[in-house]
Order: C-alpha cells, then structure tokens, then sequence
C-alpha cells in the first residue's frame, strides 16, 4: 500500500525573491532523492509561502525496491593463484564483502577480469529510510544568501523554526539542530496562534486555509490578481500589469486582501513614472490608470490578512504614501527651478572615473562624438544634437534622480520640455541611455540614436583605452550591456554609419586624458567586442551556429547588414536550391582551395563542358556581384545554383588536374572564381 | 502615547527579558550598532543580552528642520540578543503591544533587508519590519562584525523611535511629536538641526576635519598596539563620523570615498580583533557552562 508523504519547513520570512527556485528546487532535489533511494511514488509536488516551504508526495511506495550491488574487487589474476587457489587478496575481498569466497562472480571490467562480489538487497521499509532522505532534502537546498543564527552551524535563508513530517499518519523523525520534527504545522503569523495538530496529509491544506495560510502559490497569485482587478473596476479604472510585483506580493503574503488607497489628486502634478516609482519600488503598491491611460489618484496595497483591519491598514498605507509623494513633489518643484546650463557646468565636481575625467568632460566628448556619427550620416540638425549632448547628464544633478537613479534620463526629458527645450532635444536626452536592458525599446529618434552611440562608444573606447576590459564575470562598468546596445542599434536602427571610423574618432576625442594603449588597438579591440556581442544577439533570435560563423568568416565591416545576410543564408539553407548549391560550392572550393589566381587563359580550354562552363561563369558573374552590392544574397545564391549542370558536366568530362601546366592553371582558375562567388556572401564551408 | 513613555515601555520591556539596559554611549555615532556594547559585544563566543537608546547622527540627512521626515540627528532604540532566541520575533511582536500597536489590528509584514556597513565591516541578513507600509524597525541577524564571523550569531533590533511615535501619535511631521505632554520634539530639537545642518554643509572646515580625520586615525593604530581596545575604539568612532562630515560637506570625491571607507575598516577590524583576544585572555567571564569555558578557551582557534 502506497501512502502520501508531507514536509513542511517552516521558517522566519524567507526573501520573496528566493522563493519561486526554492520550490522548484524542493520538487527537483525531492525526485531526485527520491529515486536514489530506490522509492517510488506517483506525483511530488512542492509549495511555499515566505514562513513554509512544503513537499508533498503521493502514493510513495510502503517499501524500497530491491537492487543488486556489484562490487568490483581485485583482478582475477591476483586474488586466484596458478594453482587455482585463492589468493589472500582474494580471501581478504570475500571478507571485507562479508561472504564466502566461492560465491564471488569473474566478470570482465575494460578487457580485464575482476572479482565481483554481487548480492541482492532487499529493500528497507520507507518509514526507516525517510529520515535519511528528508534531511538529505533539506540539506539540498541552497540560497543566494544564506546565514547562520543562534547557536548553529546551519545555513538556510532564514531561521528554520519549526518541521512537519509525516508518512501516512506516522511521524518521520528527523531534527536540524535544535529543531526535532514533529506532526504540527503554525498558522498565520498574526491570525492565527500556536501549534496546529496536522490530522493527515490529505488534510494539511485545508487545515492551513482555515488557519489563514493559502498554500498553493499559483492560486495565492491568481487570487491577488483578481483581487486587485475587482478593486481597480471598483475604482473605475485597471491596474498596472506588472508580474514581478505580482510575484513578488504573491510570497509576501500568506492571505491576500487587496485594498485601494487614495492620495490627493494635487500630487498628479508629479511625473506618472516618478508616482509609480513611489509606489511599486518603495511600497509594492499597484498604481491605477483610468480608460484614456492616465493615472488616478489612488493606488492599490495587499494585505496580508482579512477585511476586518482594511480601515486602519489602509489609512497608514496612505499616510507612508503621502509622505513620499510630498517628498517627490518637494523635489519636483525644486528641480524645475533650476537653470540646467549652470547645472552642466556643475557637473565638473562629479567625477565619472577617476582615469576618465569629470562628467562634464564627459559631456564634452560625447558633443563631439555625436558629432562626428552626425556628419557620418548627413543631413542632420547639428545644432539640436549638440544641444541635446550637452543637456543629457544634467538630470544627475536633480534631486529627484538623486532619490530615484533609475529615472535618469527620464527625469531629463521633462526637465528639458519644462525649460522649453524642443521636442528632438528633450527626447534625445531619454533615448541616449536606451536601451537600458536586454529588450528594452531602442532609440525612437534619430538624434536619440546618434547620441546612444556617442555615449557608449565613448563609454566602451574609454575603458578599453585604459586597460579596463570585462573578464570572465567581471564587468564592473556593465561594458558588456554597453556592447550589446551598440550592436542591437547598428542591426536594428540600421543608422547607416562606419562603427571603425565612429571608435576612431571617440577614441580621437580622448585626447587630453593619459591612456594605456594606441588609436590602432583599442578600436580593433573594440570593433571585435562588438562584433562578439552581435554574434550572441544573433544567437539568441535562433539563427543557428554555423550560418552565424559563416556569416562572420567573410571580412565585412559592415554590421548593419548582417542580420539580413544571416537571414538569407539561413533561409536559403532551408530550400532544396541548398543541395545543389552545396555541391556547386564543395566541388569548386575543395580543388581550388590552395590555388589562389583567378586567371583563366580560354585558349587552352579545348573540351566542351569547360567552354560551357567558362561561358556561363562569365555570364552570371556580374550578375551576382550585382545582387550582391544590392544585398540580395538570394538572388545572388539563386544565380549561382544554375552553375549546378555546366559544373556535374564539367567534372564528368575532365581530370581537372591535367598534366599539362597551364590546362590545369585555367581549369583550377576557372573553380577558383566560383568558389570565391559564393565566399562574398558567407564562408560555406563552416556550414553543417 | 508621549514620544518619553514609548522608551519607558520599551526599557522595561526589554528589561524584563533579561536585557541589560545600559545607556547611550557618550560620543558621536551613525547608528546604534557602533555602541560598543553592539559592535564589541556581538564578537566571541559569550552571551550578551542589551537594550539602549542611541542618538544617532547623519549628517547628510540634515535638511534645516524644513523637512517633516528627515533628521540629521534621531534617536535609535536597540536590542541585541545574544545568542538569537528562538522566539526572537515573537518578543519583539509582543515590545510593539507594549507601545500600543497592536499587530493583529494591522499589517505587519518582514521585507528582505540585507544590513551592511562597509565602514565597520560588518553585514546580517534580516528583515524591515513595516507597519501598515511604513519602516518601522530593522532587524538582522549579524553574520560578520569588524570583518570577523559573529558566532554565536546574535539579533539586532533596532526601532526608528521617531517613525512610531509620528505613527502612534498620527503626526504628519517628526517635530510635532510630542515628547511629554505640551512640549514637542520640535521644542527640544528643532534650533539644533538648523543650526547642525548649516554647519555640516556649509560651515564645517575641510581641512582641519581632514587633518583630524588623519590623526585620530593614527591615535586608533597607536593606542590599539597597547591592546586598550576600548580607548581605540572611540578614535575609530571619531574617524567615521569626521568621515561622515566631511561627506557631508561634499569634500570627498567618489574614489576617495572608497579609501576613506576602507581606512575606517581597517581600524575597526584591529580593534575587532584585540577585542577577541582580551576577552580570551580575560578567560571568557560571561560563558556561565564552565565545561563550555574551558573548551572555549583550549580552542586555538577562537
């Protein structure tokens, strides 16, 4: 008879950002140990709220089942003499084995036989293995951080205080330091008090429910997301979607009661993200927008607990709130009343890195790099892009980004449409931090576009000319994300630049500062850094391996166009044209691999598939140079797959290795330009 | 409740759990953990059960008295319980009844919070505690003090007084708290975060605090050579709050701040571990188990 098992570690308010892996690792770890210790059941699942992490398995086996232990001994030359006596490492085996020595098997173990000791174990019964094998789980279990408390010298997220383990309707004994398990479980910190009796495992959840402990997470979540779309409508208006915060709250809580709160519609004169800031980062409140997307005045909190203390919890909720907002609006109203130009030249007193000089150095640099990537693309208002180089690092100075750095740039862009700045301007100022993440929007403007590059370029040739590369984990100036957001903009934006040329030049405007390496180094060392950020965004949007490494083989700079070349390939690849390509492109490239001239003397070409296939080499050349020059890499594949025929016959006909000289010379030369047809567009040779 | 009875409640509260209630200490802080009664005392194996107000100073905080929520100078009230107790927070629920919130007719909720001070080496883990969405108290569990594992590991308690007392008594700014009955916190402190607050950003001499800074750091390394852990111990203090100064007075720069925090840590792990071997040397006077002494005392290692 199969019986269900129960775990529950019960513990002080474990991080709700550990959580969602510690369940998932309490089912995995439980499986796996589980199955070790040769006990089988139906279903393990696991659950947790911040005070419990529990397991759950179902129908575990009464009995683990049986197994055959093989153990290897010495050699069969050794523990037999010539005699075919045993030996006394033979005789010394069977005893540490604790069995006869007539019973042990020869097997063979690489080439060699063994002496096998081999004997079947009965399985133990579960209830005498499970304390072993919880405690194992347990120990399993690791955190970002963990920590050590009282006395002890076990590590969890938090103090453990109290286990419940059962197996059927049977205690399983067990202890972790001081902590001795037992068949009780506690309810709700608040609303519920002392230790609760678990009458069965079948039980146990509804137990907790009526203790006020909803167990199960997903519900926990489904019921606050209800919940707080009730209270929104209620409200006339729809939260905020945010699942993190939804995730966060659901392990926050063990029995959600949303609520909405009010704040006085005055503080709407706040920008929406400083509001929402307040209310998700500081006090994990939703925020709520009417039907036209505006925020209302209001705000909604979860409580951990039931209706019946929603007036007092929601008053204090709203007083905390109130205090930020007035704090927010302090900051607003002190911020608009600054003259940003003064502000930038304040910037002198902050330093950016003590090797690359002040952030209104910076500033210079970045005025100059965007520019340079400005006259790179042509036709570009100068004089706003300036502007908006010089204003971008000015809201470091404001009080709001000093209480909230994450709305630098943000922050920037209204300071600048309140000083009546134009809209490219103030926009630039926004985007030049963008993106900010894997995924996040990229540059919307053109002036936005020029200066997020001028601003990582400067960020990434800075660091690179004084020596300051990521290594291994090591990224302390995020160069990476720097990387990947140059590389996105050049694949996405498409913004028309020579990215050699732009890290040349923010590498020129670095002159006044005293740098480790040459002009020539750090832009090829950054140019590559790219490049291999580039090959892993790719990577990531599912092309695959060898047509990235094709694609990247052929020596272009230009990165603008790789995606679409990668694309081609990997399309084309998919076609059956492929097949016939590949044969086109194998047998062209395999003979003329070491042969270097291009030069085909015709006079000496006498057979007639070779005067065919010059023929038509000299036909579709041009036509897929053409295609090529105007990116369309399948026409260009396509053209080439008619050489398919003229080269089948071609090889049918001649030993392209001629003994005479100069047949061969034309022959190899005539290969050698079809193999370097097809190596403009991707090194195929690095597909599979 | 008055501003004055919240730390009566609270003293006798934590008195009556065995807590040593001693006073603050008698020289300028940042919080009350660098008391020396938490940052000496929560090193080496003995026990130790203590309970204080500290007033702290954070001399950037200053806003002039404009501000209804920030102070450069407050009260902290503090518990350290040493070894943990199992039913830590559950005491510390029931000291909130004593000041009459009572958690069941609110939200009361711990909010991850990993404590550190890079300047006293020291980090815990733990939690805010939050009263209907307002920080209350921080609590943690201390791992590492003056760069040295805290073992056993004790928890520290430590009360915003203000905040409760604006919450207790539903005031909308720090200054209208009242402290007894027809005098406010503004009565009593008002003039001096002004006053405090001009001086530490604009008055407060850089150079002289500089050159003070330099020689109490070496009066620090001087007086610990003689193992006087405590006489080092308040230069050590001196460093972090002329540090804390001169920040202030937006005297040092983002790469000097690193240096100057790890010359204050530097000082504060000498003196960590003098401290270690006096009380070693002392033979452990608090560990009351004797087999447990002697064991402690033949470890090479503690």
């Amino acid at each position: 008879m199969a019986k269900d098992l129960l775990l529950e570690i019960g513990v002080e308010e474990i991080p709700s950002a550990y959580m969602p892996k510690a369940i998932s690792d309490l089912k995995d770890n439980a499986a796996l140990k589980l199955s070790q210790a040769r006990l089988n059941y139906q279903s393990v699942n696991s659950f947790g709220t911040a005070r419990r992490l529990t397991l759950i398995v179902k129908g575990l086996d009464e009995q683990q089942t049986d197994a055959i232990i093989e153990n290897r001994g010495p050699k069969k030359a050794a523990a037999i003499d010539p005699e075919g006596n045993p030996s006394k490492a033979g005789l010394g085996f069977a005893r540490s084995q604790g069995m006869d020595f007539n019973t042990l098997k020869v097997r063979e173990y690489a080439g060699t036989e063994y002496m096998y000791a081999v004997r079947k174990e009965k399985g133990s019964a579960t209830g005498k293995v499970l304390p072993d094998v919880l405690t194992d789980i347990i120990h399993s279990l690791s955190f970002p951080k963990s920590m050590r408390w009282g006395y002890y010298q076990f590590r969890f997220a938090r103090p453990i205080r109290w286990l419940a383990a059962i197996y059927g309707d049977q205690p399983v004994e067990l202890n972790i330091e001081n902590i001795a398990s037992g068949m009780h479980t506690m309810g709700h910190r608040f609303l519920s008090s002392g230790l609760i009796e678990i009458k069965n495992v079948a039980n146990y959840r509804e137990q907790l429910q009526e203790h006020y402990v909803i167990l199960n997470q997903q519900e926990r979540k489904e019921i606050i997301y209800r919940q707080i779309k009730d209270v929104a409508a209620k409200a006339g208006g729809e939260p905020m979607e945010n699942e993190e915060l939804l995730d966060e709250i659901t392990y926050l809580v063990e029995y959600p009661t949303a609520f909405y709160g009010s704040f006085d519609p005055s503080y709407l004169e706040v920008p929406p993200e400083v509001l929402t800031t307040s209310m998700i980062e500081h006090q994990r409140y939703f925020p709520v927008y009417n039907q036209a997307g505006q925020l209302l005045p209001g705000f909604i909190g979860v409580n951990n607990g039931t209706i019946d203390n929603i007036d007092i919890v929601r008053a204090g909720n709203e007083r905390v709130l109130k205090a930020r907002l007035e704090d927010a609006l302090f900051f607003w109203k002190e911020d608009l009343k600054k003259n940003w130009d003064q502000v930038v030249g304040k910037l002198d007193s902050v330093l950016f890195h003590e090797r690359l000089g002040t952030v209104r150095e910076k500033v210079s640099r970045l005025q100059k790099n965007a520019a340079s990537i400005a006259g790179q693309i042509g036709g570009i208002d100068l004089t706003m892009t300036d502007r908006a180089a010089f204003l971008c690092k000015a809201d470091l100075l404001s009080n709001m980004v000093y209480e909230f750095p994450e709305l630098q740039g943000v922050m920037g862009r209204y300071y600048a449409i309140q000083a009546g700045e134009a809209n490219q301007v103030s926009n630039a100022v926004y985007e030049h931090y963008l993106p900010r993440f894997a995924g996040d929007e990229l540059p919307a403007s053109l002036i936005g576009t020029i200066l997020s590059l001028a601003e990582k370029i400067d960020h990434l040739t800075g660091f690179f000319a004084i020596g300051i590369k990521p290594s291994g984990s090591q990224d302390p100036y995020a160069l990476r994300r720097q990387a990947i957001g140059i590389a996105t903009i050049i694949m996405d934006k498409q913004p028309g630049i020579d990215l050699e040329k732009a890290i040349g030049d923010a590498y020129d405007n670095l002159a006044a500062l005293k740098l480790d390496s040459t002009r020539e180094a750090v832009v090829a060392d950054v140019l590559d850094f790219i490049r291999q950020r580039l090959r892993g965004i790719l990577a990531e949007r599912d092309y695959s391996y060898d047509v990235i490494d094709a694609a990247f083989a052929v020596p272009v700079n230009d990165l603008e166009d790789i995606e679409h070349r990668i694309q081609a390939v990997a399309d084309f690849k998919k076609s059956p044209a492929m097949e016939d390509f590949m044969v086109v492109y194998n047998r062209a490239n395999n003979l003329s691999k070491s042969w270097q001239s291009e030069e085909v003397e015709e006079k000496v070409l006498q057979e007639d598939t070779e005067i065919k296939l010059i023929k038509e080499i000299k036909t579709i050349s041009p036509q897929v140079k053409t295609s090529i020059d105007h990116r369309d890499y399948t026409a260009a594949l396509k053209t080439l797959v008619c050489l398919r025929p003229y080269v089948d016959s071609f090889f049918d006909q001649v030993m392209v290795m001629s003994p005479d000289p100069q047949i061969k010379a034309a022959r190899l030369g005539m290969l050698k330009i079809i193999a370097n047809l097809c190596n403009l567009i991707a090194d195929f040779s690095k597909i599979v | 409740m008055n501003f004055q009875k919240i730390i009566l409640n609270l003293q006798e509260y934590w008195g009556q759990q065995g807590c040593l209630i001693q006073q603050p200490y008698d020289m300028e802080k940042g919080a009350g953990t660098m008391n020396p009664a938490t940052f000496l005392r929560a090193l080496g194996p003995e026990p130790w059960k203590v309970a204080y107000v500290e007033p702290s100073r954070r001399p950037t905080d200053g806003r002039y008295g404009e501000n209804p929520n920030r102070l450069q100078h407050y009260y902290q009230y503090q518990v350290i319980l040493k070894p943990s107790p199992d039913n830590v927070i559950d005491l510390y629920l029931d000291s909130l009844k004593r000041i009459g919130i009572n958690p069941q007719d609110h939200d009361i909720r711990l909010v991850e919070d990993n404590w550190e001070s890079p300047t006293l080496g020291a980090w815990g883990l733990g939690w805010e505690i939050w009263l209907d969405g307002m920080e209350i108290t921080q609590f943690t569990y201390f791992q590492q003090c003056g760069s040295f594992d805290c073992f056993p590991v004790c928890a520290e308690i430590t009360y915003g007084l203000e905040r409760i007392a604006m919450y207790i008594q539903n005031k909308e700014s720090v200054f209208d708290i009242e402290w007894v009955d027809g005098i406010t916190y503004a009565d009593v402190h008002h003039q001096t975060e002004v006053d405090y607050s001009r001086y530490n950003f604009e008055l407060a001499d850089v150079p002289s605090l500089t050159a003070m800074f330099n020689m109490c750091e070496k009066e620090a390394l001087q007086v610990a050579e003689y193992d006087l852990v405590q006489p080092a111990y308040d230069y050590v203090l001196k460093c972090s709050h002329l540090f804390n100064l001169l920040d202030a007075r937006g005297a040092i720069s983002v790469t000097e701040r690193t240096g100057y925090i790890l010359r204050v840590r530097n000082l504060a792990r000498v003196v960590a571990g003098k401290y270690l071997k006096q009380r070693k040397t002392l033979g452990y006077p608090l560990i009351k188990d004797e087999a447990l002494r002697r064991q402690l005392l033949d470890d090479k290692e503690a």
